[in-house]
């Protein structure tokens, strides 16, 4: 069945989140035929609507102050204005702090089905099926829409492949559709100054535990982290103690990953920590006890002492990947 | 200020998770349940701004017996009502029949402020809390790790956002979903136990509610679960021999050239 299908194109501050482009690709290989449009809103952002309709899609765009900030609000009334002009059978989202956001009220609007956090989602019949994980990764499900019914669904990112530049799509500039006044309003926004990617999105993850001892142990963790380029992790015991932030906790109370490499030093491995990160390609654990749960999923084990294997693993890795 | 907070039972995040016979659903046998660790931060926020500006902290649970439990433990910690929501045309509801039927019985409560727990740790869903603010034509603002009260109908909020974050400014009504760092969740005290069993917790079930039950459980549904698998299994690898040094060079040596990570 052909499908007829939206997707938000996220921006902030000018700037297209790569995933978008993902979640058009994979639009485009489940269209089966049918359309793919993308709703795009903010303020000065028409290279935002070309870079879009670069993929061939045909791009709704809403440019206007009073969009310059995300707002559920004015966001979903956008959306709205979007959907009832496009008709589509399901609406995509990106699964990042905006998309999260927003799909599930433009969900609720339409009386919509709602699928979160998709590791996959195919044309199924007259409907479609989505895998996700559960339980902060314990299971996973295949999670079906009824046929017929319209649905929205957010998109993990780095699982598709992004649409490739096929040129010709159409631009069409939208009426703004946002309410004049706002109940939740965006102030200002605060970037952290960091060259670390994103734990959530990260090809290396480097995470320490409670075999650090104390807060500003995690500095290790850091000077392994840097020759790779990786972010930053820690198990909720750390985070608990109030060592390191809530953001960079993985496991079910926290941030589910799945990177290239996971680097676990000094953590024992509780079970919905491990929930967390067992789908990393490869894993090496270093603890010095040998019994600890963590090593029955690494790929790579080192019984030994963190204090003395880190700082010798950066130096190495310094050698490495220079 | 009349505050409501929603509250979900959840096999604690120290569980085993199996699947069960049915493959579509979990096996419930020997599952411990917990109030879902997010709505702990809800019902802190709740508390706090009942302190700072007086009222009424009504919490609403949807489920069978057990979420009885966890709207006690909630008025152990100082709520002041529980309204359990239980009728057989609510059985599997999707997040959206969830949704009308919280919006339902929270809109009767007409509460200023509607705080939940940013996501479940079951289905890994968060949508019910921002589709309850849609459905009640309220502004919402999701995982909300900061709150500053300006006045009884403004706050300041900070919510995370990829590499930071960002700070909004709300207006009363709304709804707030909780995300860990929010505050420090209180225990319940010896004296907040007992008082809880004299505090009222009243059943609604859909008539009371006045809900079209054909909008809502398994006939409504618009999204089902059809099958549950364990993750891929992960063998135990290699262990790597030797002293510090020994080691550290020979794991450089196999992600290097077996598993080709670096």
């Amino acid at each position: 069945m052909a499908k007829k299908i939206l997707v938000f194109g996220e921006q902030r501050g000018g700037a297209l989140k790569k995933s978008v482009l993902e979640i058009i690709g994979l639009a485009q290989s489940i269209s089966g035929g049918g359309s793919v449009d993308v709703v795009t809103m903010g303020e000065g952002i028409g290279s935002v609507g070309e870079a879009l309709a670069a993929t061939g899609a045909s791009v709704h765009v809403a440019d206007d102050a009073s969009l310059a900030q995300p707002s559920p609000e004015a966001y979903v009334a956008q959306i709205d204005a979007a959907v009832q002009a496009v008709q589509p059978d399901v609406v995509l989202f990106t699964a990042s702090a905006m998309g999260r956001d927003l799909a599930p009220r433009v969900a609720a609007r339409m009386g919509a089905g709602f699928i979160s956090e998709c590791i996959s989602l195919d044309a199924n019949g007259d409907g479609f099926a989505a895998k996700k994980s559960m339980y902060g990764g314990k299971v996973f499900a295949t999670v079906e829409s009824k046929a017929g019914a319209k649905l929205v669904a957010t998109v993990k990112p780095g699982a598709h492949k992004a649409a490739e530049a096929a040129g010709g799509g159409a631009v069409n500039a939208m009426a703004v559709a946002a309410p004049s006044s706002l109940g939740a309003k965006v102030t200002s926004v605060q970037q952290q100054a960091t060259d670390r990617p994103d734990l959530a999105e990260a090809d290396v993850i480097v995470a320490g535990g409670r075999g650090l001892k104390e807060a500003e142990n995690f500095k290790l963790i850091e000077e392994v982290a840097t020759p790779l380029g990786a972010a930053l992790g820690a198990s909720r015991a750390i985070v608990d103690a109030g060592w390191v932030p809530h953001h960079y906790q993985v496991g079910q109370t926290g941030i589910s990953v799945s990177p290239k490499l996971y680097i676990a030093i000094g953590i024992s491995g509780a079970i919905q920590h491990l929930a967390g990160m067992r789908q990393s390609g490869c894993i090496v654990a270093i603890n010095k006890d040998a019994e600890a749960p963590i090593f029955k999923v690494a790929d790579y084990g080192l019984v030994g002492d963190a204090f003395e294997i880190a700082p010798l693993l950066a130096k190495e890795l310094e050698k490495a990947c220079s | 200020m009349k505050i409501a907070v929603l509250i979900k039972q959840v096999p604690s995040s120290e569980a085993k998770i199996r699947v069960g016979g049915d493959g579509r659903s979990i096996d419930t046998d020997g599952v411990e349940y917990v109030v879902n660790p997010y709505d702990e931060f809800a019902m802190e926020a709740a508390l706090q701004a009942k302190e700072k500006f007086g009222g009424e902290v009504v919490v609403f649970g949807l489920g069978g017996d057990k979420v009885e439990e966890s709207l006690r433990q909630c008025l152990a910690l100082g709520a002041d009502q529980a309204v359990v929501l239980r009728d057989a045309a609510f059985q599997g509801s999707d997040s959206l029949g969830v949704a009308r039927i919280l919006a339902a019985a929270v809109k009767g409560a007409e509460p200023n402020l509607v705080f939940c727990g940013k996501v479940g740790i079951d289905r890994d869903d968060a949508a019910v809390g921002v589709m309850v603010a849609e459905l009640l034509g309220m502004p919402h603002v999701s995982v909300v790790t900061e709150l500053e009260w300006t006045d009884e109908s403004h706050c300041k909020v900070g919510r995370e956002i990829e590499g930071g974050s960002e700070t909004l400014e709300v207006t009363l009504p709304a709804v707030l979903t909780a995300n860990k760092g929010l505050n420090e969740p209180r225990y319940a005290s010896l004296k907040g136990i007992m008082m809880a069993k004299k505090k009222p917790m009243e059943v609604k079930d859909a008539a009371a509610l006045g809900i079209d039950a054909s909008t809502v459980g398994s006939g409504a549904a618009l999204t089902n679960v059809v099958k549950m698998e364990p993750p891929a299994e992960r063998t135990a690898g290699k262990m790597i021999q030797g002293d510090a040094a020994q080691m550290v060079q020979e794991l450089v040596r196999v992600l290097k050239d077996e598993a080709k990570v670096l």
